[in-house]
């Protein structure tokens, strides 16, 4: 990857692939799963080929996603660790969103509102992989009894539409904040990107005299 | 049969437009089945294999006289036996031909994603459209009998069909016909309530005094009724549930969270659009480079 001179490293190559591969599995299961959802989007089964085709993947691209989940989660658990300055920020949320952010509280690697995808998805993750295993109708189907399943099937929906509602959040952000969608395409942001979004980060990598994404990080050339 | 009786569906799952409503003339059908004049020969089982062309895989005897031991994507019909004792310890013998009770507001189909995989007709019989299946499984979870089974093989839902092909070129069911007691009767359901009402006279005379027939309104009745010798006790007749309806969590799924979901996630769309263009993106100025090059050049010196 070619990246400019002075730029930083956001995202490495490990966690962009993992990162990649989670998000086609996470819009595969939201058209496959939202066509058994609602009649009027039925007509998305037939991305998959048609209605028997599309019941029979969504479980497994959903085992993909969540071995997929689990790398994102060893990988950035550490760092998305709730503190006091998420608080203070989170206080100053409508500045954020009104684009003004003269006294907003100088942010870290993540904002309050990216460990907020995190955990959410960490949570919503499992309880979607572990209802839909109850649901597996092809290897499931006996295993419990009917009360769990229709109680499986619920958890399942509403899990699926919370899910929904913060990866729409997600990637409205990564569209509203210019230069996020190449930090985890081409892995790398601009000094000033840094600086307008992630002081605290931008303050510690220039201290440490590392070019990213952690200040452990060591590069061969800088 | 499906494309041919289409302007007979007054229910069809996952859709949301109105089935054919222009014919509205046809008589409700029911089958009823009498419990007191059942003598479990099994002759419905057998004919109900011979006209569907059914043939389940041979079992293992699990000591009881039910057998096959349970529905299956090839059992759509089978006598339930069930030993129980009254209050004064006397043993009774109570045979149900379990089955489809084709209810007038089947779960099935409130459950059902795949459009038109289960349609209701007009005279009340709910059917599995094969083509349309997706063997998700969801009306195994929609209805309260625990009738549907998904066929390992071809991943589709199986159940009695009420023989619809029959009924609709006016011939009674398989296991009507085949009935040598006369306690598996077809017709008209009006005619059937009435039928009912004679025999269960008759029970109530003979010193079954709880006589009555079971045509649950949960379900908001069914097509296919039960004379029950104890009609207080359904659940005594190998666990016939005592006061069906659609599980309420199916319910909160379905008609709830269903159609609201659908709107959050357009709101939510909606509400990144308008953010776009009343606040717009976020972009990098300037001043922000200049910030940065400066702490950066701060540290080079001190170094």
């Amino acid at each position: 990857m070619t990246r400019p001179r002075g730029t930083l490293i956001r995202h490495s190559t490990v966690t962009r692939i993992n990162h990649w591969i989670t998000a086609l599995c996470f819009v595969l299961l939201v058209l496959s799963g939202l066509s058994m959802f609602h009649p009027m989007l039925f007509f998305l089964s037939q991305l998959f080929g048609d209605g028997q085709w599309t019941r029979a993947a969504h479980p497994w691209i959903g085992t993909v996603l969540f071995i997929s989940y689990v790398g994102l989660v060893v990988q950035s658990w550490r760092e998305n660790l709730w503190t006091r300055d998420d608080f203070a920020w989170m206080m100053a949320i409508d500045r954020v969103i009104a684009n003004k952010e003269e006294g907003v509280p100088e942010v870290g690697r993540f904002n309050a509102g990216q460990k907020f995808v995190f955990w959410s998805m960490t949570l919503l993750v499992p309880v979607l992989f572990s209802t839909g295993l109850v649901i597996w109708e092809v290897y499931m189907g006996s295993v419990t009894s009917i009360p769990t399943q229709r109680m499986a099937v619920l958890i399942h929906s509403l899990a699926a539409i919370a899910a929904i509602l913060v990866w729409i959040t997600h990637v409205y952000a990564a569209i509203w904040i210019r230069g996020s969608v190449r930090a985890m395409t081409q892995g790398y942001v601009t000094p000033g990107w840094a600086w307008r979004h992630h002081r605290k980060w931008f303050r510690r990598l220039v201290q440490a005299g590392s070019r990213g994404p952690t200040v452990e990080t060591r590069h061969e050339t800088r | 049969m499906s494309d041919l009786m289409s302007q007979n569906y007054i229910r069809i799952s996952a859709t949301t437009l109105t089935p054919p409503s222009t014919r509205r003339h046809e008589d409700q059908v029911a089958k009823l089945i009498d419990t007191s004049r059942c003598i479990g020969c099994k002759a419905c089982q057998s004919a109900c294999m011979e006209w569907n062309n059914l043939r389940p895989e041979m079992g293992r005897f699990e000591g009881s006289y039910d057998n096959p031991s349970d529905l299956s994507p090839s059992v759509w019909t089978l006598m339930r036996f069930s030993e129980v004792e009254d209050e004064k310890g006397k043993l009774e013998w109570l045979i149900r031909k379990d089955g489809c009770m084709h209810c007038e507001d089947p779960g099935c189909l409130k459950a059902c994603p795949a459009p038109g995989a289960i349609v209701q007709y007009a005279n009340g019989i709910v059917d599995f459209i094969s083509e349309n299946c997706i063997g998700c499984g969801y009306c195994v979870k929609g209805c309260p009998f625990d009738i549907p089974r998904i066929s390992k093989a071809d991943h589709k839902s199986y159940k009695c069909t009420l023989c619809s092909d029959r009924v609709a070129v006016g011939l009674e069911p398989a296991c009507v016909k085949a009935c040598p007691t006369g306690a598996i009767m077809f017709g008209a359901k009006t005619d059937m309530q009435d039928w009912a009402g004679e025999r269960i006279e008759d029970l109530k005379s003979r010193g079954f005094e709880n006589a009555g027939l079971y045509d649950p309104p949960g379900v908001s009745g069914t097509h296919v009724m039960y004379v029950l010798h104890h009609a207080d006790q359904p659940s005594k007749y190998a666990g016939l549930p005592d006061r069906p309806r659609i599980s309420p969590t199916v319910r909160l799924w379905k008609s709830v969270v269903k159609p609201l979901s659908v709107l959050g996630i357009g709101l939510a769309v909606l509400a990144g659009f308008f953010h776009w263009i009343v606040a717009g993106p976020n972009e990098v100025q300037h001043e922000d480079e200049t910030n940065a090059d400066e702490l950066i050049k701060a540290k080079e010196k001190a170094t």
